[in-house]
């Protein structure tokens, strides 16, 4: 049950390289908290192996659920599961520095900005990449769900889903409703432990 | 004092926001526009407009911009702690909680049921950029007519080699523009 965790030895490698792929992460994500997310788990679970598929998910669902910007609670967890209160606020720093300073430069001149026709296109285009990103670990995601072979699970994954991207349900009660499911079948496991 | 006021303002949008940046838009109106009438309305609509358009979580991107718009730097810099500081107080509470619990039969087992739901969210957020990003409309604006093919070869090719050779992310993300604009131009 004990996380590997060195007590009092800051390791500089570590929190470097968690500042470097939340400073281009935050650098490169448009549009709202799942697609930074989804880049995080490209980064952090497939490429960098530091923290498992679950572990995103579960930090996913909390971020979402919790006051504040998305990516910022997933950065502050991130952190915090790497190298304590001091790795959330180098994950914090890496995911406000970027945006900070771009938006200070283009206020300066926002009118240019808002009206150039290239930067426009590049921002447009841009779009398909990172809808190709979120697409192919959304994949990988339902993948998963659909080979742990269990009913109820599938079911959840495929009501959430329509409940989301047709009714336009906020993403926060969908997932208060399956918490609530959640617990109802811990409720029923623990009976069938106790006979 | 204005850099108080804007302090105390976004820490009320860092704390009351749930569910992300389009969740922050009214409360920031309601704080800059409506009770202290720091912006102008119009000003705020520009406010959206670029912080829709740029990279970055669109509730640090309004705080730094009313920041600085209104105080400078240090605007920028105490707007974006005050939006921040809720986030990493209760996030901070919930990761220790989270890590000590996590391999508790019982958690495991709530958890596993929310994992789904997750999964959903992000598909359905897949999907609605992925409209954005082939329509350049949102999914209720979202026509045949304004289909656009350039972006959807670059969204093809993206997810196979995406599929294929797992590259950096950031390598298609950065592609995608550079073609794109370059195919553009010359259309």
């Amino acid at each position: 049950m004990k996380i590997n965790k060195k007590k009092n030895s800051i390791n500089f490698k570590i929190l470097w390289t968690l500042f470097k792929t939340t400073f281009t992460i935050s650098s490169f994500t448009f549009g709202g908290g799942f697609v930074i997310v989804s880049l995080m788990k490209k980064k952090f679970v497939d490429n960098l192996n530091w923290l498992s598929e679950e572990e995103m998910l579960d930090i996913t669902a909390i971020a979402q659920s919790s006051p504040g910007p998305i990516p910022i609670n997933a950065a502050v967890m991130l952190g915090y599961k790497m190298s304590g209160v001091l790795g959330s606020v180098i994950a914090i720093l890496g995911t406000a520095i970027p945006p900070m300073v771009i938006i200070s430069i283009i206020s300066l001149f926002y009118n240019q900005f808002r009206e150039n026709k290239i930067i426009a296109i590049s921002l447009q285009v841009m779009r398909a990449g990172v809808a190709a990103v979120i697409v192919d670990v959304a994949i990988n995601l339902a993948i998963k769900v659909l080979s742990t072979k269990k009913i109820i699970y599938v079911i959840l994954m495929i009501i959430s889903f329509i409940l989301a991207y047709f009714f336009n349900i906020s993403a926060i009660l969908i997932i208060l409703a399956c918490l609530s499911i959640g617990i109802i079948d811990l409720f029923i496991h623990s009976k069938k432990g106790n006979r | 004092m204005i850099i108080l006021k804007l302090f105390f303002s976004f820490l009320q949008i860092g704390l009351f926001s749930v569910g992300g940046g389009y969740a922050a838009i009214p409360l920031i109106q309601n704080q800059i526009v409506d009770i202290h009438q720091l912006m102008s309305l119009a000003e705020f609509t520009d406010l959206i407009t670029i912080a829709e358009m740029t990279p970055g979580p669109i509730s640090i991107n309004s705080a730094t911009f009313v920041g600085i718009r209104l105080a400078g730097i240090p605007g920028a810099i105490i707007c974006t702690l005050g939006c921040i500081i809720p986030s990493f107080i209760i996030c901070l509470t919930l990761s220790h909680f989270y890590y000590k619990y996590k391999n508790v039969n019982g958690v495991q087992i709530v958890l596993s049921s929310l994992r789904p739901a997750v999964v959903a969210l992000i598909s359905s957020a897949a999907l609605s950029i992925l409209t954005l990003a082939l329509f350049n409309a949102t999914k209720s604006q979202a026509d045949i007519s304004n289909f656009r093919w350039v972006e959807s070869i670059l969204f093809i090719i993206s997810l196979f080699v995406l599929r294929k050779f797992k590259p950096n992310i950031i390598f298609i993300i950065l592609g995608c523009g550079v073609l794109g604009t370059i195919i553009y131009q010359i259309l």
